[in-house]
This record gives C-alpha cells, sequence and structure tokens, in this order.
C-alpha cells in the first residue's frame, strides 16, 4: 500500500514563485525519450499542460508524488483500521513478521488517539515530516470510522501536517464527501485492471452490500467502483493518484489500457509497481509461483505510458507504519510504547524554519545541475546508461557502499539525469565486514547500471564491481546526485568519443523479492 | 447454531466486527470472539452471515454445532 495527499499547500514554508515552481518542476523531472512506443516526450510538461498550477503547488512537496522532494520530506503511515473488503491474491492479511519489513505490513494496531499522538511525537523529532497517510494494512475506507476519526484528531492538533489515504477503491464512492469534508485531497486508489475478465484473475472475492462476490462479477463491481470514486474524487478537484501492481502474463499488456482510462478521468500520476512474490509470504501468487516483472520489464511498461501522464518511479512500497524519509524506517524508534511515555510538544515554527532550509538546500542543489547541464549542452548522442547512487537523502551521494539499503536508478543521456527507480538490497555491510552473497545480490540488483556512485566503498567489493562491469565511482562523494552524475555522464561520453572505451549494452537487473505487496 | 471465531486462525483484522447487525463480535486479548448469546446467524438481516463473508481466512468464522440452532423470538 502506499499514500498520497495534504491540504494547506502553502503550509510547507516555501515562498518561492509560483513560475519558479513550475519550472523547478519541469527541470528537475527532466525530459525523456519514452520507450515503448517510441515518441520523444516530457513527462512533467505532458502533465502540466493538463493541470492546474495549484496542483503543482501541491505535489511539489509531497514526498511520495514528487521524485525530487521526497529527497528532502518525510512521510509517516499509521496502521488504524486493518479491515479489508477485499481480497488481492498478493496479499496475505495474516502474515506480518516483526522482523521483517514489508510493504502493507504492519506490526503495531493504533486507535485514533494513539495515531494522533504519534503523529505529533514524530513530527516534533523529524521536522521534515510533512505527510501522514492512512494505507491499511487493509483498506482504511472499511472502518471508515477509525480512519477519519483519525483525521480530525490530527487536523485539529497538528494543521500543517498533509493528509492522505490509500484505497482500493470498492468503498469510496460512498466515502467522497468526508474525504473532501476533512480536507484529505490526496487519495491513492490501486487500480490493477479494468477489464473484469482481467480482474477474476486478481481479486478471487469482494464483500459488497453485505454479500461476498467472486469471479467475474466481483471484479465487475469493484472496477465501476473504483472509476466512479475516481471521477467524484477529480471531480471535486481531490487529487488522485492511482497505483498499479505489475503481474506479468495478467495484467501486464492491460495496464496500458489502464493507464488510458485513469488518465482520462483525471487521475494526475501513476503508479506501476512491481508484483512482490515469494512462495514464503503465503499469498495466491507467491504460492501458485506467480513471478513478478524484471527491472528491464518494469521500466519498459512506465516508459511506454509516460507519455501518457506523469509516471511515479521512486515509488518504495513502504510498510503500513512506516516513518521517515522514503526509502528510511524509522519506525522503531516511535512503538507505541515509547510514543505514550513520551511528552511532546509540538513546534510548528521550528517545523516550518527547518522546512526553509531544506528549500533553500533544494534551490542549490537545481542551480548546480543547471550549470551541469549547460556543459553538456550541444553534446549528442544516443547513448543512454542507468547508474546507481547510494544516498541517504537531501539529494547528495552521501551513503558508504556497505550501508545502502538502496539504491537510486538514474538514466543518464544528453538530455540530463532523469530519475527512473530504485533498488532494495541488503545490507552489503553487516557489523562491520562484507558478505560475500550480499555483495552477489546486489550486484544482481544493480545489473543493468554501468556504474555505481557512493560516498565510499571498501577495496574488495570495489573489484568485484569493476570485474562485473560496475564502474565504482566514489569520487563525488557527499556532492550533489544530478549534478555529479551528469559530469561523469559528459566524461563517459568524452572517453567513448575519444575510442578510450567502448560502450556496451548492460543486462537486465533483478527486482528483489524480500517484500510483500499490499496495495489497497 | 451461533457462529463462533476459529482464535488459531483469526488475523485480528477487525473486518467482522463492524459487520455484525447483532453488535455479537468483540476483540478479546488479540483475537474476535463471538457472543453465542447474540448471535442470531444473520437470520432476518442478511442472506448470508457477516461475519463468514467478509472473514479474509476461510474457515475461520464457523458454526458452533455445540450450542443450540437460533430460536426467533416469538
Ligand atoms: S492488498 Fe489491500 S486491498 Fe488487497 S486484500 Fe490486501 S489489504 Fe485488502
Ligand atoms: S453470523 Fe451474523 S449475527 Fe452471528 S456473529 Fe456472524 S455476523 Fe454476527
Ligand atoms: S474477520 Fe476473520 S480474521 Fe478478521 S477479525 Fe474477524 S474472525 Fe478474525
Amino acid at each position: 500500500m502506499d499514500v498520497s495527499a495534504q491540504h494547506d499547500a502553502s503550509s510547507i514554508g516555501h515562498v518561492a514563485e509560483v513560475g519558479e515552481i513550475m519550472q523547478a518542476i519541469a527541470e528537475h523531472k527532466g525530459c525523456g525519450t519514452s520507450g515503448g512506443s517510441g515518441k520523444a516526450s516530457c513527462g512533467s510538461q505532458a502533465g502540466q499542460g493538463d493541470l492546474p498550477t495549484e496542483i503543482w503547488e501541491k505535489v511539489k512537496n509531497h514526498p511520495c508524488y514528487s521524485e525530487e522532494a521526497h529527497h528532502h520530506y518525510a512521510r509517516m503511515h499509521v496502521a488504524v483500521a486493518p479491515a479489508c473488503n477485499i481480497q488481492c491474491n498478493y496479499c496475505n492479511r495474516k502474515y506480518d513478521c516483526a522482523n521483517e519489513s514489508r510493504p502493507g505490513v504492519v506490526s503495531e494496531k493504533l486507535t485514533p488517539e494513539q495515531a494522533a499522538k504519534k503523529v505529533l511525537a514524530v513530527a516534533s523529532t523529524i521536522p521534515q515530516m510533512t505527510v501522514l497517510g492512512i494505507a491499511g494494512p487493509g483498506d482504511p475506507l472499511a472502518n471508515p470510522e477509525k480512519t477519519f476519526k483519525t483525521f480530525e484528531l490530527i487536523s485539529q492538533t497538528a494543521p500543517d501536517i498533509k493528509l492522505c489515504l490509500s484505497t482500493n477503491g470498492l468503498a469510496l464512492p460512498d466515502h467522497v464527501d468526508a474525504i473532501a469534508r476533512f480536507n484529505v485531497d490526496h487519495v491513492t486508489i490501486t487500480i490493477n485492471m479494468v477489464d473484469p475478465e482481467i480482474g477474476a484473475k486478481i481479486y478471487p472475492w469482494i464483500f459488497y452490500k453485505h454479500k461476498r462476490y467472486t469471479g467475474y462479477e466481483a471484479a465487475k463491481i469493484l472496477t465501476d467502483r473504483q472509476l466512479q470514486g475516481l471521477e467524484m474524487l477529480t471531480e471535486r478537484g481531490i487529487l488522485c493518484k492511482i497505483n498499479s501492481v505489475m503481474i506479468p502474463g495478467i495484467n501486464d499488456q492491460h495496464l496500458v489500457e489502464v493507464n488510458r482510462a485513469v488518465k482520462s478521468r483525471g487521475a494526475f500520476l501513476h503508479n506501476i509497481m512491481p508484483l512482490i512474490s515469494s512462495p514464503e509470504h503465503g499469498t495466491v501468487f507467491g504460492l501458485n509461483g506467480q513471478r513478478g516483472p524484471s527491472a528491464q520489464e518494469l521500466k519498459a511498461l512506465q516508459d511506454s505510458c509516460e507519455g501518457e501522464m506523469n509516471m511515479m518511479r521512486h515509488c518504495r512500497q513502504c510498510r503500513a507504519d512506516a516513518v521517515g524519509l522514503l526509502g528510511e524506517d524509522r519506525s522503531a524508534e516511535f512503538t507505541t510504547e515509547k510514543i505514550m511515555a513520551m511528552e511532546v510538544k509540538y513546534d510548528a515554527e521550528t517545523r516550518k524554519a527547518y522546512q526553509e532550509k531544506v528549500e533553500e538546500e533544494r534551490v542549490a542543489k537545481v542551480a548546480a545541475k543547471q550549470e551541469e547541464l549547460a556543459e553538456l549542452a550541444g553534446a549528442s548522442s544516443d547513448i543512454k546508461v542507468l547508474a546507481a547512487v547510494a544516498t541517504k537523502g537531501s539529494g547528495l551521494i552521501n551513503e558508504h557502499f556497505g550501508h545502502a539499503k538502496e539504491f537510486q536508478v538514474y538514466e543518464l543521456s544528453t538530455a540530463g539525469a532523469k530519475f527512473v527507480g530504485h533498488r532494495r538490497v541488503d545490507l552489503y555491510c553487516q557489523g562491520g565486514y562484507g558478505e560475500e552473497d550480499s555483495l552477489e545480490t546486489i550486484i544482481r540488483a544493480i545489473n543493468d547500471c554501468h556504474a555505481v556512485f557512493v560516498a565510499k566503498i571498501g577495496g574488495c567489493p570495489k573489484g568485484d564491481l569493476i570485474k562485473a562491469g560496475i564502474e565504482p565511482v566514489d569520487q563525488y562523494a557527499h556532492e550533489f546526485i544530478e549534478k555529479s552524475a551528469i559530469a561523469w555522464f559528459k566524461a563517459y561520453l568524452d572517453k567513448v568519443n575519444r575510442g578510450e572505451i567502448e560502450h556496451v549494452e548492460r543486462g537486465d537487473a533483478v527486482i528483489r523479492q524480500g517484500a510483500l505487496i499490499s496495495a489497497a | 447454531m451461533p457462529f463462533k471465531i476459529i482464535a488459531s486462525q483469526c488475523t485480528s483484522c477487525s473486518a467482522c466486527e463492524p459487520e455484525c447487525p447483532n453488535v455479537a463480535i468483540s476483540e478479546k486479548g488479540g483475537t474476535f470472539v463471538i457472543d453465542p448469546k447474540k448471535c442470531t446467524e444473520c437470520l432476518g438481516y442478511f442472506d448470508e452471515p457477516q461475519c463468514v463473508a467478509v472473514c479474509p481466512v476461510d474457515n475461520t468464522c464457523v458454526v458452533d454445532t455445540s450450542l443450540p440452532r437460533y430460536q426467533a423470538p416469538v
């Protein structure tokens, strides 16, 4: 499951002119040629053309919506409503293990009052925390009282925090008014199909109007309700993001049609996520051996939809009680026991001051990238390479190779550096020594990359990476990601042009299967 | 016969609780239980027992054969 929303766009403390913001959005999204369909497109501009300025205003500081903002702002989820009204073949609601961080899974169920206190505690500790989501486990709208009670309490005590909601959409049309009343204006709907024939392969049953429906009939009701809910929300100006789970052989081709259907109903962002399924998750797909997509398959599908609308690439398929920057989980610091013992003082001023500093950093980052791009201007080449980056946020190359839990992947071309996704990996350096097996896993996870940018790297993994054909790059430690990536790419092109090296295409990469999707 | 919940299978998802027309379901020590005195097998309300229809784990809300069938009051 994943999340999105907000109400007061100016609450973040960003005072830049609207024009500047739109400029910044166009900048950081970058332009690229979309894959499958072969037509050149600039995702951000296509989106912007259709979207009123107020929407961009809402999006720009939202870590789940804006790829660039997610380096700087944090979100948290609270699990207050674990009930669900449908069953998905990629979800096993029984499985919850304290040792494993998996999306959609949560260890601690909170009352609305506990959740409100947790939000205050986290917001006071992590000033970058700007977004609160209710995303499950389960469907928040299958338990509307608890969901809306939580929103009510938070909007009273911390009005600057944006609220968002993720839903499977079955109950959505019944709650659109409440969603509007609580100023929840970002809603994520998981839509995996618009064709009930396909839906019947994904959803074994739904519970609707006091009856359990199965098969085609169930999927038909679900898709009708999802699309109706989407229309009702966008009519009211409430931002809608669509999540889709890419299930090879079931809905992978069909998602292009889903993309068209949701775009025409006003959805502004489409997030296509890979199916994650292992037998040990105990899901229907996990048990019957349904595979997930490879990194290349996922990227090709995202690229082919990109001309239609903005694609979201930085989704982490977060845990339902995740806390912190995307890709980071600090939930263990905020267990119910610890929160209830905490003395919380909510200081909106300190938060605002902190966020203003963050904005300055962002502007500097965009400017630095601009400079480097100017250097690249004029160069023309069809070469495109992927590069992986070890980062812990702020848009900097600031993570040790051995400490990286994930790598961010950028596509480098003469058009610049475009973020295309992230790869989760197991820790290479656990307890200070490298483990051979995990290095192999890392190489598999970034095998489609030509280079990996790190703040620091030991001699041993360095050698193995080079052997695998991936260049470890540590000369840009603690510098801005995009600026450095473009500089490196420029040097790479130069070397190719001088005939010093030969450009070779890389192979595919593997998406880590250590997580279970639960994508309401 | 009233329904009962097999505690070892219940995921404590709470989906059944709000669906019961008789408020027969409540949380007890982490799992959910049905008060057999309140359960009417959903007779007179719905075509199917709501707890069974909404529960994500098959065969978790089941008939308690050790107890007599529900009798509608006259
Ligand atoms: S993924 Fe979400 S919507 Fe699907 S069964 Fe699980 S909790 Fe329900
Ligand atoms: S069968 Fe109906 S009345 Fe009995 S516990 Fe289940 S929902 Fe309640
Ligand atoms: S719906 Fe089933 S699993 Fe969920 S609380 Fe009720 S009995 Fe337990």
